[in-house]
């Protein structure tokens, strides 16, 4: 076995296949940016649950003068409401599920409001009367706010219970679909990416026919015989991968971290090492889908 | 050595068998002639010693291989023992006379150093020191036929197989080609060749098989040509 005849060779065939070979590249090199996407989008859904469901909090959101009749049919909720809500919430039935709760009343709503909505056109015509006041409550374990919503939802001056998460979820299902979408088109592409390397390994064969037949007859072995087409579609595969890595990097350090990360300060966004962290995978992806899709097709072009 | 018994080749489509009940045995050291017209069967006869294809039926023993037998895996390294040379050289036109000798010694996995001291010394048995790193487009067609022969012996094969090896020279250089397939008879290496040069067949005298419509018609030593 000498290695370097193996690369020899394997270099005359990329050189005379040139044109296939970057088309390849080119194929592979999109289609895997696609699997790098949907990875960094998981990764990026991942860091904001940890980030937001850790400050998601469970409203108990009191009625108001305009809060709609049928939930609220005596309005703006008493302070005897208030009261009900605070001794429950303190009661031994619940007290063990919460962590810390603490009541916002009109002012302190409109106070948040306004910083809120700073520039917004609502901002003006909000008044402190038309905002709930709510009780906030941070619990233990975010899973078990079913238990909270459930004691308080029904009870006469409370117009809504909610969970926070709820809209965070709205927000992840849609960066779930995204990846999905991402993984459905890499999938697509890498299936052509698939075809396109054993149509070029074949054409290749053809192109060194000659060869082949001279190796065939002086009784060089398959393998021998296989390895320089099969390193020629990987060479292409995981030179695809490297450019898809490396698109991959690139957005991350020059959209999200430089620009994303001023645009939305609050939020955490994935970073340089979570990219890195997808490299090895999409070489190793890149690389096997081209070995396998190579020596299938040099298998079928070279019986015995 | 080779030992063929009772061998019928069909091809499906085709009227009749390409070998019928064939059965030939050569021994180590012989040189046999292979006539018989287009379509006899010659060709595939030697690309069943090859085990380029497989015998419809009947069995072939080749160097103590089974060939109907012998799995897949196992034919490379069973071809390693075979030198073979066609009528169109098939060298490879982009590598030296020395390069294409090489070519076959590297794809079998055999050392730089095997291969620095082999190549000069085949091509030296050829006689062809001097042209070493001419391309074969700069070759004449009977120097192109002896780089043929030194890739084909490089490795010493127990076997030569000649399809038609100077189908496309003139007569002096088939002569030239001829005495060199017999001096490397004479070393000890068997060789069945393919002919349709009369002259040849003639001159040399060796054991010759005549096949005719995929049978055996004739298989004598020290014979000729036959009529025609």
């Amino acid at each position: 076995m000498r290695a370097s005849f193996v690369f020899t060779e394997m270099g005359i065939a990329i050189r005379r296949n040139l044109s296939m070979i970057i088309s390849v590249i080119l194929v592979t090199f999109i289609s895997l940016s696609f699997v790098g996407t949907a990875g960094l989008l998981q990764q990026q859904i991942g860091s904001m649950k940890t980030y937001w469901y850790d400050k998601a909090q469970v409203a108990i959101y009191l009625c108001t003068k305009t809060s709609p009749q049928d939930v609220c049919p005596q309005g703006e909720a008493s302070s005897d409401v208030q009261r009900t809500v605070n001794h429950r919430l303190n009661s031994a039935t619940l007290k063990p599920y919460i962590d810390k709760f603490y009541f916002e009343d009109h002012k302190a709503a409109y106070k948040t409001f306004q910083t809120e909505f700073k520039g917004n056109a609502v901002a003006k015509y909000v008044t402190p009367a038309q905002l709930n006041e709510t009780f906030w409550v941070k619990l233990k374990d975010p899973n078990q706010a079913p238990i909270v919503i459930e004691s308080f939802s029904g009870l006469s001056g409370v117009e809504q219970v909610k969970d926070q998460r709820t809209y965070l979820d709205q927000i992840f299902s849609m960066l779930n679909i995204a990846s999905l979408a991402a993984i459905s088109i890499a999938t697509l592409m890498l299936f052509s990416a698939a075809l396109l390397i054993s149509t070029t390994i074949r054409l290749s064969a053809v192109m060194r026919r000659r060869e082949i037949g001279i190796m065939r007859l002086v009784g060089a072995s398959n393998f021998y015989i296989q390895l320089p087409f099969i390193l020629e579609g990987v060479v292409a595969g995981v030179v695809g991968a490297l450019l898809a890595g490396g698109a991959i990097l690139a957005v991350v350090n020059y959209f999200v971290q430089g620009y994303l990360v001023q645009q939305l300060p609050f939020t955490s966004f994935v970073g340089l090492t979570d990219a890195f962290a997808l490299l090895p995978a999409l070489v190793g992806l890149g690389g096997l889908i081209a070995g396998i899709a190579a020596a299938s097709s040099i298998r079928r072009y070279l019986r015995v | 050595m080779i030992s063929i018994s009772q061998v019928t080749k069909a091809y499906p489509g085709a009227p009749r068998p390409a070998l019928d009940d064939v059965s030939i045995e050569i021994d180590k050291g012989e040189f046999v002639f292979l006539v018989g017209a287009s379509g006899s069967g010659k060709s595939s006869l030697m690309r069943m010693v090859l085990r380029e294809d497989m015998p419809t039926s009947g069995s072939i023993h080749v160097l103590g291989e089974n060939l109907v037998g012998i799995p897949n895996r196992r034919v490379p390294r069973f071809r390693r023992n075979l030198g073979v040379v066609f009528q169109d050289f098939r060298l490879l036109p982009n590598k030296t006379a020395a390069q294409n000798v090489a070519f076959s010694l590297e794809v079998i996995g055999k050392s730089k150093g095997f291969i620095s001291e082999a190549v000069p010394d085949v091509l030296r048995l050829v006689g062809l020191e001097e042209k070493a790193n001419s391309l074969p487009s700069e070759l004449s067609g009977g120097e192109q036929q002896r780089v043929a022969l030194a890739r084909a012996i490089v490795n010493k094969p127990a076997i030569l197989l000649c399809d038609e090896p100077t189908g496309n020279l003139d007569p002096t250089t088939s002569e030239g080609i001829m005495e060199l397939l017999n001096r490397i008879n004479l070393t000890g290496t068997t060789i069945l060749m393919a002919t349709h040069d009369r002259g040849i067949v003639d001159k040399y005298r060796k054991r010759v098989i005549e096949l005719s419509l995929g049978k055996i018609v004739r298989d004598e030593q020290g014979s000729g040509y036959g009529q025609r």
